[in-house]
């Protein structure tokens, strides 16, 4: 009984909370709405940090009630929270009738005619009501959580099936298209240039004036330099040495002190991933840099990684001119390509004017 | 001059032990993994130390690592580190402890033998050498702000000479003009950084360091 009555008084909490959530979704709804309208004037802040609050809020309610992160945004979010609006207030209401009808037929009601089956009847029909309310807190409750079940849990196991075989056949394109990028670039440069080399010591071997020696010597080793350039860059491009040297935070200061604007790094990690995430992540956030330094015009930027949660969490920011769109293609679109692998997350803020802010997830193990 | 050679491939270790013995080198010593460079840089204080960045045990920057362990035990042993590619961030840890005397190459510059004998005598004497690889990424950047703004083109052109090593002489050779003109450069550059009078190697380790240093984390 004792539990049970906890229970109950539990449930009439979260119905309470969700009340005040419910409101907090009506006032975000109309605040987006009000904020819509200045978007197409390109006024974008006000709309962004509205949508800020409304993720923050969304996140609170998946938490509460699945218990776990949730793993979605965009325009399900938005549905959400209007349905959230709507239905946070709405117990209170069914639960406001439900009492004022038994205050009406137990307190207020007076029978034509006082028989013992009319006192009955009503007596029946109190408590009844009275059952119903109780019942109903549980009832409400689970509708409630539907919305944000269907909403925000992220994906259902056929959605789910549909992602990994794209997710799956983007890297297998991926992975094909570089190893054709890498044997173009080895069979065209330091493989061509080998061969020079050998033909240049083969005629140098058979010249009989010094001279003529000297120059073909001197040809075949500034060929070999540019085999040397050549390869040193394909090995980046495949696995930068200083990643497998220095970890994370040693490859992403390292690439931060290429960048033309001064970079803030902040990384902060108790271990290292799974090389094949390192490695994600480290590209990640290269590109992005990449991207600050190409099309920003910032005059400064920062990167922070972080783990927490189970989820390592990076974060770069610039104060360059933002419009950055993540269906834009090109970097952008690369990174949360090469997430997604790892079932990580991109989300981009990057009002105009600035500043642009990629916040990238990928839920991960540290060892 | 006695030299300790750290390079696991046997061919460039029995290359390098070649090159610099036919150039009045004595090598005291040629190792190929990261104890025993340290046992015998410790062991025989050498005149300078070429080591490859990478070497076993752990084939990631043990060469490195184990060039700054001993200069922290041995301050100022001079070291030139060579390697397949180069990082800002090791050309900056080996000058941070601002003792002079280190060099920062990639492993293509020994084959030209001069350039390179020069260097590792520019390190063994105190002064340094930065490959210029390091020195033209540091050129792509827009400085905004510190001292090197205040910089002349003609003495960016200057002081990223002297990065890499090269004398007043070799600088005025390099940029077609005279000695005197270089001079000229190198004291304004020094003054711009606010570098005070002292022996012109350290003043030009110093300039060095500020250029690596130029933009702020």
């Amino acid at each position: 009984m004792r539990v049970w009555g906890a229970a109950a008084l539990r449930g009439a909490g979260e119905l309470v909370l969700n009340v005040v959530t419910g409101l907090a979704a009506l006032l975000l709804v109309a605040g987006l709405a009000v904020c819509a309208v200045l978007v197409p004037v390109g006024v974008r802040g006000p709309f962004e940090r509205v949508r800020r609050v409304a993720g923050d809020l969304a996140g609170f309610q998946a938490e509460r009630v699945l218990g776990a992160a949730r793993r979605v945004s965009g325009r399900r979010e938005l549905v959400w929270l209007v349905v959230h609006a709507v239905a946070g207030p709405a117990p209170v209401v069914v639960l406001w009738a439900m009492v004022a009808a038994l205050d009406y037929v137990f307190l207020r009601m007076r029978p034509a005619e006082t028989s013992v089956w009319n006192t009955f009847a009503l007596s029946v029909a109190t408590v009844a009501i009275a059952v119903v309310v109780v019942l109903a807190v549980p009832v409400l409750r689970r509708g409630q959580a539907l919305p944000v079940r269907y909403l925000l849990a992220g994906l259902g196991p056929r959605e789910r099936i549909r992602e990994l075989a794209a997710s799956r056949a983007a890297v297998v394109d991926a992975r094909a298209a570089e190893l054709r990028r890498i044997e173009r670039d080895l069979h065209d440069g330091a493989q061509a240039k080998l061969v020079a080399i050998r033909m240049q010591l083969g005629l140098a071997r058979g010249a009989r004036d010094v001279e003529e020696v000297r120059a073909m010597i001197d040809e075949a080793r500034e060929v070999a330099g540019e085999a040397l350039a050549e390869l040193r860059d394909l090995v980046r491009g495949i696995h930068p040495p200083v990643l497998a040297d220095r970890g994370l935070a040693g490859a992403i200061e390292a690439s931060a002190l290429l960048c033309p604007m001064p970079v803030e790094v902040d990384i902060d990690l108790p271990g290292r991933p799974q090389p094949p995430v390192e490695s994600a992540v480290y590209f990640a956030a290269a590109e992005a840099l990449t991207n600050v330094a190409k099309h920003s015009g910032a005059s400064r930027a920062w990167v922070r990684l972080r783990y927490g949660g189970g989820v390592l969490r990076l974060v770069v920011g610039d104060d360059g001119r933002g419009g950055v769109r993540r269906d834009a293609g090109g970097g952008v679109r690369g990174i949360a390509d090469r997430l997604s692998v790892f079932d990580g997350s991109l989300v981009v803020s990057s009002p105009e004017g600035g500043p642009t802010v990629l916040t990238m997830e990928v839920p991960c193990v540290l060892s | 001059m006695r030299v300790v050679i750290a390079e696991d491939l046997a061919l460039l270790r029995d290359g390098l032990v070649r090159l610099l013995s036919a150039h009045g080198f004595t090598v005291a010593e040629a190792v190929d993994n990261e104890p025993m460079l340290l046992a015998a840089l410790l062991r025989h204080r050498p005149d300078v130390a070429v080591i490859d960045v990478r070497l076993p045990p752990g084939f990631t920057d043990e060469g490195l690592r184990a060039a700054l362990e001993v200069r922290r035990r041995v301050p100022g042993l001079p070291v030139l580190i060579l390697s397949q590619y180069v990082e800002q961030l090791y050309a900056r840890e080996l000058l941070a402890d601002r003792g002079g005397g280190v060099g920062y190459l990639l492993k293509d510059r020994v084959g030209d033998v001069e350039r390179f004998v020069d260097a590792v005598r520019q390190v063994a004497a105190g002064g340094t050498a930065m490959d210029p690889e390091v020195v033209s990424q540091l050129l792509t950047r827009r400085d905004r702000q510190g001292p090197l703004t205040a910089l002349t083109p003609r003495e960016r052109e200057v002081l990223a000479l002297m990065a890499e090593g090269l004398s007043n002489l070799a600088i005025a050779a390099r940029l077609g003009v005279s000695d005197k003109a270089v001079g000229k450069h190198t004291n304004n550059i020094f003054a711009k950084l606010g570098l005070p009078p002292s022996d012109d190697h350290n003043r030009r380790v110093m300039a060095v360091l500020a250029y690596l240093q130029a933009v702020p984390r």
